[in-house]
């Protein structure tokens, strides 16, 4: 594994405008922060899981990342390159470096074209001139890799199971050999049995391939597996980003510690033992977010400071960093 | 040996690989639509018909605007249904066999329901896809336009149309199938809206798949099935539009005729017990549209995505 740091997002902020119904075509819309200020890096091999409640901004911080959605303000600089600065046609080249796979396995594969067609289309796309016999060659390769049978090319994705349908879009994100997949909650809409295969299946690709993936989850107990490092998101900050098991071990920030201690633990000793830190209330608006801290609404250690100041992000150990007042 | 194996064990995958074909939407729609006995007997039936209005003219005794004196003005009595005479269907009131003026109404029918209604579909495809897959405010004004347009009285505009150009066929059509596209455009626009947060369109996006790539391998080919659809729903829309229009008598001109006004002149001449003149005309038009109505709501539950 090398450690060649090949993304380092810096300070991205992303805004949506809202208009709310009802609202006459003057009104000025509404800024909604769905990611605020977040900067992290990744290196060739390595896996970052990003952690939140829906609507935390996880799947707009993926999106912004490969130019989906447009940022507000930061950087995403790749392989030395700034891609938000990049127009579409140069950011053309880098496209297919960064790959995606998606939540709805099914829904991510067009229902008119075959197995094929869908897992060749982004080497098409790229390499138009590719003879049609390599192209008929790459595919099946990368159709072993994921562990399907080659002669199921023909067929079309609405004959084909959940984990299967997710198994080509792991192919179809495989077929240009990229240096980075992003994976927005794959395993999500899976059964859990099968869930852990396709889990399994992506940390062995990235063996193989030396691939770095940003794997995103609404819980933490999935994400355990694979990553290496863990970044908790709260309404579209970044309240906790530290090692995989310097999360587990000492977690900081009050919300990553409620999350832990929903994940279960196999031990039932120590499950019986441990205590439940129950998150009271719902997710404010991320259109009017509570000021100072963003957590301190369902926060049981919020103070009077907690409203007044916002949290700086802190280095409590080596590579951890919290958002919290009171970081013990 | 273990070499051997492994050609062989190739060999059979590749064998595999040949027969293992997948159903595409389609074949599975046609197998579905296949089940479907009204949809089929209809198609059959439409067919018929379409055959019927080409083969026909070569075995009529009369063309259908030559003038049997012998019946002219006798019809009941003389222009009755018959073979000997050549009338088979009989003739109308002025002497005219009603078999010719049956097969050319029918020509006229379809042709105006056909063209009219695709006019109708690729105007209301395009429009429709475009407004959907720009979105923002581009989408919002061509939505209110087409708002505003759908508001007029269609029939209304129809024959101010007709009396203003004045009548002619070609007219006709225009003028029904541009204004009937406007539920088109509204039904494709809904599903370009639907189909455009589809995670496979994102992920042909995040690719690098270019615009008009997207639209015309992602969009569009899933937008045929409800096209489909509709356009069979919307003949016999038009062919009833253009029946009403020619049973005011502002459709099309003699001695070119159409159902509608073959309906109407056998409606008109109904008291002189020359009945015919309006059953078989009728029989044809009603038969027609059940059969398109059929097709296209066995064509609807064929490609109906619930039951994917
Ligand atoms: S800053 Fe205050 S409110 Fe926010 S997490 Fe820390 S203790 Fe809770």
């Amino acid at each position: 594994m090398s450690n060649q740091t090949i993304l380092e997002v810096e300070n991205l902020t992303v805004n949506f405008d809202v208009s709310s119904e009802g609202d006459m075509p003057w009104t000025k819309a509404k800024k909604l922060q769905a990611v605020n200020d977040i900067s992290f890096s990744l290196s060739a091999g390595e896996t970052l899981g990003v952690v939140g409640e829906s609507g935390c901004g996880k799947s707009t911080l993926a999106r912004a990342i490969v130019k989906m959605v447009p940022a507000e303000s930061g950087k995403v600089v790749w392989l030395g390159n700034d891609l938000l600065g990049l127009s579409h046609s140069e950011a053309r080249q880098y496209r297919k470096q960064i790959q995606m796979i998606f939540q709805d396995p099914l829904a991510s594969l067009n229902p008119r074209m075959n197995i094929g067609e869908i897992i060749a289309e982004p080497l098409r796309t790229h390499y138009p001139k590719t003879p049609e016999s390599d192209v008929k060659a790459r595919v099946r390769d990368v159709m072993h890799k994921v562990g399907l049978l080659d002669n199921l090319v023909n067929r079309y994705p609405h004959e084909f199971s959940g984990g299967q349908c997710q198994r080509i879009g792991i192919a179809r994100a495989l077929i240009l050999k990229p240096k980075l997949i992003i994976c927005d909650e794959p395993v999500s809409a899976l059964d859990v049995s099968i869930q852990a295969q396709v889990v399994n299946l992506l940390m062995d690709l990235q063996e193989e391939m030396d691939l770095a993936l940003i794997f995103i989850a609404h819980d933490l107990s999935v994400v355990k597996h694979i990553s290496t490092k863990i970044m908790v998101l709260y309404l579209g900050n970044m309240v906790e980003l530290a090692n995989s098991n310097d999360i587990y071990q000492s977690p900081s920030h009050p919300y990553t510690q409620a999350l832990i201690s929903a994940v279960p633990i196999p031990d039932p000793n120590v499950e019986k033992n441990k205590e439940l830190i129950l998150i009271e209330g719902d997710l404010p608006s991320p259109i009017n977010p509570p000021s100072g801290c963003v957590f301190r609404t369902r926060c049981q250690k919020a103070q009077d400071i907690c409203s007044q100041q916002k949290p700086e992000y802190k280095e409590v150990a080596t590579s951890h960093s919290v958002a919290c007042h009171f970081n013990d | 040996m273990i070499v051997a194996n492994k050609n062989k064990i190739k060999d059979m995958a590749d064998n595999l690989s040949e027969s293992g074909a997948g159903r595409s939407l389609w074949k599975d729609a046609r197998i579905r639509f296949m089940q479907n006995k009204a949809a089929t007997i209809s198609l059959f039936i439409l067919l018929a018909i379409v055959s019927f209005s080409f083969i026909g003219p070569y075995f009529a005794v009369w063309s259908y605007e030559q003038i049997d004196w012998n019946a002219m003005g006798s019809a009941a009595r003389v222009g009755m249904p018959s073979i000997e005479s050549g009338h088979f269907f009989g003739t109308d009131d002025l002497g005219r066999d009603l078999y010719s003026r049956v097969i050319q109404g029918t020509q006229i029918s379809l042709m105006v329901g056909v063209l009219g209604a695709s006019v109708a579909v690729i105007v209301g495809t395009l429009y429709g896809a475009t407004s959907g897959y720009l979105g923002g405010k581009t989408d919002q004004i061509m939505m209110r336009i087409v708002d505003i347009l759908m508001s007029i009285p269609y029939m209304f505009v129809l024959i101010l149309l007709l009396v203003v150009f004045g009548r002619s066929i070609g007219m006709l059509f225009i003028g029904i199938g541009l204004l009937s596209w406007l539920d088109m455009s509204r039904i494709v626009r809904g599903q370009t809206l639907n189909l455009k947060n589809m995670e496979f369109i994102e992920a042909a996006k995040v690719t690098g798949v270019s615009d008009f790539k997207i639209i015309t391998r992602h969009i569009v080919p899933n937008l045929l099935g409800i096209v489909a659809v509709y356009a069979t729903l919307l003949v016999p829309g038009i062919i009833l539009a253009e029946s009403f229009i020619s049973f005011l008598g502002l459709g099309v001109q003699e001695p070119s005729t159409s159902w509608g006004a073959l309906i109407k002149e056998g409606a008109g001449t109904i008291s002189y017990e020359t009945e015919w003149q309006l059953l078989f005309p009728l029989a044809f038009f009603v038969v027609s549209l059940f059969c398109f109505y059929f097709i296209g709501d066995g064509l609807r539950d064929a490609l109906d995505p619930k039951d994917r």
